[in-house]
């Protein structure tokens, strides 16, 4: 399982951008940080979610 | 240009006055900082007159824009200031407050190409835009190439909504989130200065917990 924003997901194995393309998040509007570091933008492809990962997906909204 | 004038307080009876309220160690941990703020708008002046009035050594302020008659009902403008560079608008506020304050200001747009010129000098980068993609863009950028800076981002301070939502999360040891994370202006359809206030009032509070290495644990 991997903990994506507090909730348990049986999507180990999948990479970091498949995930993202099965929820309605922005790729333009978002961070994600992956057991305490940031993934790299060019790296969503290439890094693979295991299991006891911990996600979380910043989505950012406007105003400032 | 505002200048220092005789009646001002000196450098020392400022510092010394931060002193007494701050204590010797705060002070100097503040006064020695170095902290850009992206953004001049309502986060970002807001922002900036916090840090000044704490003793910040040097702020880093950056804008492209000119204020505006629809900034003054949320950003520390006043209305003979429109038409000027907010970053010059900006310097000449702080320096009222803060005569003694260094001051680096840059009026471009932060883009991926010139940012690294623009923040080597800083240990802490506030994210202040207001555009969710530039939000986005920048905190992608520091964290991935300025791993050793501190980020201090905001989300989420439009509408009504309950002033106790806004809060500030630690998302990495290096970065730091403040808003609701959920009140987007074009859904809300308001900003209103006292909620962007708390929000800045987080940024910038959240500033000076890191000078004073006083970590949030989540």
């Amino acid at each position: 399982m991997v903990k994506i924003n507090g909730k348990e997901l049986n999507i180990a194995g999948k990479t970091v951008a498949e995930y993202l393309l099965t929820t309605p998040y922005d790729p333009k509007r978002i961070a994600v940080e992956r057991n305490g570091d940031i993934v790299p933008k060019s790296q969503y492809g290439k890094t693979i979610l295991k299991d006891g990962d911990s996600v979380e997906v910043v989505s950012f909204v406007g105003g400032g | 240009m505002w200048e220092v004038v005789d009646l001002f307080p000196t450098k020392e009876e400022w510092n010394k006055a931060l002193a007494e309220r701050h204590g010797k160690v705060l002070q100097k941990a503040f006064s020695s900082a170095t902290v850009a703020i992206c953004g001049l708008g309502g986060l970002g002046s807001h922002i900036a007159i916090s840090l000044a009035r704490a003793g910040l050594g040097k702020l880093i302020l950056i804008d492209f824009d000119k204020v505006d008659v629809t900034n003054l009902h949320r950003q520390q403008y006043k209305a003979n200031q429109i038409g000027s560079n907010k970053t010059d608008a900006l310097s000449e506020n702080l320096k009222e407050i803060a005569p003694h304050i260094n001051l680096e200001a840059h009026t471009v747009r932060i883009t991926e190409k010139n940012a690294a010129g623009l923040l080597k000098d800083a240990e802490i980068i506030c994210e202040a835009f207001d555009d969710a993609e530039a939000k986005a863009m920048l905190t992608n950028l520091v964290l991935e190439a300025m791993p050793e800076k501190f980020l201090v981002a905001a989300s989420g301070m439009a509408g009504f909504g309950s002033a106790n939502t806004v809060k500030t999360r630690r998302i990495t040891s290096k970065f730091y989130l403040c808003g609701d994370e959920v009140s987007d202006v074009q859904s809300e359809g308001s900003l209103v200065s006292s909620r962007v206030m708390l929000c800045a009032a987080h940024q910038a509070h959240t500033v000076l917990r890191i000078l004073a290495e006083k970590f949030e644990t989540e």
